[in-house]
């Protein structure tokens, strides 16, 4: 693959929220590439800055949060564009579907309805005809019959309603879409029709897909590479079987050894709880919780280092390069309760 | 949710008008027993001996037990005999057609003036939280909805009319206006329509403008607050949110999406401030003496005149049932959701 082929990049992009007790760094310095048709896993707890990033790619973050570093869209600079220009690139370019498809189409506009108006606004020129024909067949490559065609969206279940939000994203043929937790809300039947949507659409269009969930098993199934998102940053990205067969970073293997399957016999959890975006731990983030800490992680944030392509931040990776006489295992009290809770 | 049952509400609903009809008609009988005086001696009482006022009560049946009085009132009132004032021995039916046109004038525009001025204020306060203009139109809200009628009429009617001589103080037309124009639909503006008076046309709306804008403005500070909350409320709709992403430009999201949303619950309380626009309307009526249903009720209510106030307030109050029926029913139209 060659450079060109990158559609969305990120270089040390950095999202916060202004609040009263100081800013909310949801994103910290997050790096990554996309290139055309592939599929990217953006994997970690509730509250580490996934959805944020999400939204910051399309520009959709609430009023008083703050963008800065790099993002590349094809080549151009996204941060330096004009308001206008940038949000220009929604719909055509960049696409996001939500998390729940229940509430997100507009309850008093007919399916036809919503398709018209996002074929319209990016092609002005379009004909009536044109553009039904051209709704008609994104519905059916969805399977939705053509007589729903002028339904309203509270006559369709929830699983309708997200293929309906596909149809309406891909109507458009974006280059690069954002799924944030497209099958949360959804049963697994559903969700698996929904992933397969998702594949065939990258593999007919060949849009880049950045899959936002927190669920292991489906980046297993539907990425081609994966990125661990602890605390606004990246601490591990690579190819997905790679990473999950070897992880480098001990919050990967943790939250790894944290998913139930059939042969589950146990509960594993992580202990404590993800930290405050306001005052994040010094040093690497994932200190305080992590099983493998050594002195130097709780002084300073340890180098991306790059193995066999998967890039992973961890003293661990680059023992070499720890002062002298801070690789001692951290000694500290246990985790409280007190401090769970 | 078989599309088939909006008739079989709108039935239910015009049924429950009965029961409804029969608390108000117990409610004002027994508040206007309960104020001290009766018609005889509101109208007669000081000039009249003991006897005499006995007598004359005695005509009315208004020495009979309570019981019979309004177990008899019903009675007419159930073969809708509305019966005749006490005081001026008039028709209540005739009060209705002779002084209803002016109130459903002055009703109509007042709420065509808040509708027009603070829905849109209204949705320019909500889609600009907490910019200048929010802040203005909010204060504007709080204080036309806070100001009595009364007050902010005679302040109209001093300012503009008094001391400006824009707009006459009183009436709804001149004398001349209301002599010439054809009597059809008993609306006198109507009338002066249908008749082709450009000039008495002219001279009526000339006497609506300040009492139809003093009343207007009542509502409109309502409208605005509620408009505004919706608005608020539906611009941060997830549907919204999802509408930007897909590229919809902001205007339209604002008047697709966040307004037409925001317009739903509007709607379903508009039906509520029917109420309120027939209070303010009485209130406005007499700050301008206007010839409608509100000044006649004041001038009864005045007389104790217990036959009039009771037709004109049950009158009130089928407006307000029918008004709130049709607000629903229109609310089923826009939303597609709603189905009785």
């Amino acid at each position: 693959m060659s450079a060109s082929d990158v559609v969305v990049s990120a270089e040390g992009l950095r999202i916060w929220y202004g609040t009263e007790r100081g800013p909310v760094r949801a994103v910290d310095g997050v790096s990554f590439e996309l290139r055309a048709g592939e599929t990217l896993g953006l994997v970690g707890e509730s509250g580490c800055g996934k959805s944020t990033l999400g939204r910051g790619l399309l520009d959709l973050l609430p009023e008083g949060s703050k963008m800065d570093g790099s993002l590349r869209y094809q080549g151009h600079d996204v941060l330096a564009m004009s308001t206008s220009r940038r949000h220009a690139l929604r719909g055509s370019d960049l696409a996001m579907i939500f998390q729940e498809p229940l509430t997100r189409l507009n309850p008093l506009m007919r399916i036809r309805e919503h398709f018209e108006e996002a074929l319209r606004t990016h092609e002005p020129g379009v004909g009536k005809d044109e553009l039904r024909r051209r709704s008609m067949e994104v519905l059916r490559r969805i399977g939705i019959p053509p007589t729903r065609y002028e339904s309203y969206p509270h006559e369709f279940s929830g699983g309708m309603r997200q293929r309906l939000m596909i149809a309406l994203a891909l109507a458009l043929r974006p280059a690069f879409i954002v799924a944030d937790e497209p099958t949360t809300a959804l049963d697994v039947l559903v969700e698996a029709q929904i992933l397969e949507m998702l594949h065939d659409l990258r593999s007919e269009i060949d849009t880049a897909l950045l899959l936002i969930t927190h669920n292991l098993g489906i980046v297993a199934e539907a990425c081609d590479r994966v990125a661990v998102m602890y605390a606004g940053e990246i601490v591990e990205i690579g190819d997905a079987r790679d990473v999950f067969r070897n992880p480098r970073h001990p919050y990967t293997r943790e939250l790894l050894r944290s998913t139930i399957s059939l042969s589950t016999t146990g509960l594993h959890y992580i202990p404590g709880a993800p930290p405050d975006l306001v005052e994040p731990p010094s040093g690497c983030h994932f200190h305080p919780r992590c099983p493998d800490a050594m002195t130097v992680c709780t002084t300073t944030a340890p180098p991306v280092v790059e193995s066999a392509g998967t890039l992973a931040a961890c003293w661990l990776q680059s023992p070499g390069a720890i002062p002298a006489g801070a690789e001692e295992p951290l000694r500290r009290r246990e985790i409280s309760d007190a401090d769970e809770a | 949710m078989s599309p088939g049952s909006l008739p079989r509400y709108i039935v239910q609903r015009l049924l429950l008008i009965v029961p409804m009809i029969w608390v108000i008609l117990t409610l004002v009988f027994l508040v206007l027993r309960v104020a001290p005086g009766d018609p005889v001696t509101a109208a007669v009482g000081d000039r009249l001996s003991a006897e005499a006022l006995a007598e004359r009560r005695a005509a009315l049946g208004l020495d009979r037990p309570l019981l019979q009085q309004y177990l008899e009132y019903l009675g007419n009132v159930a073969r809708l005999d509305f019966g005749q004032t006490i005081s001026d021995n008039i028709p209540i039916i005739d009060i209705v057609r002779d002084n209803g046109g002016a109130t459903l004038t002055l009703a109509l525009a007042g709420l065509l003036f808040a509708l027009l001025v603070g829905v849109p204020l209204g949705a320019v306060a909500g889609r600009r939280r907490d910019s200048i203009s929010d802040v203005v139109i909010r204060l504007f809200g709080v204080i036309t909805y806070a100001a009595p009628v009364f007050f902010v009429g005679l302040l109209a009617k001093l300012f503009f009319s008094v001391q400006l001589g824009w707009f006459p103080t009183s009436d709804i037309a001149t004398p001349i206006t209301k002599f010439q124009v054809e009597t059809r639909t008993r609306i006198l503006l109507l009338d002066a329509a249908l008749g082709g008076d450009t000039d008495a046309v002219i001279d009526i709306l000339h006497h609506l403008v300040l009492p139809a804008v003093t009343l207007g403005l009542l509502l409109c500070g309502v409208f605005i607050r509620l408009v505004r909350v919706n608005m608020l409320q539906s611009l941060k709709a997830d549907y919204v949110e999802a509408a930007r992403a897909r590229g919809i430009t902001e205007r339209r999201v604002t008047s697709a999406y966040a307004f037409r949303n925001a317009l739903v619950p509007f709607v379903t309380v508009l039906g509520l401030q029917i109420a309120l626009l027939l209070a303010g309307a009485v209130l406005t009526e007499s700050t301008f003496n206007w010839p409608g249903l509100g000044t006649r009720l004041i001038d009864y209510i005045t007389a104790r005149d217990y036959i009039a106030v009771q037709g004109i307030v049950t009158l009130f109050a089928v407006v307000v049932v029918l008004i709130s029926l049709l607000v629903d029913v229109v609310n089923a139209l826009i939303d597609p959701r709603i189905r009785y």
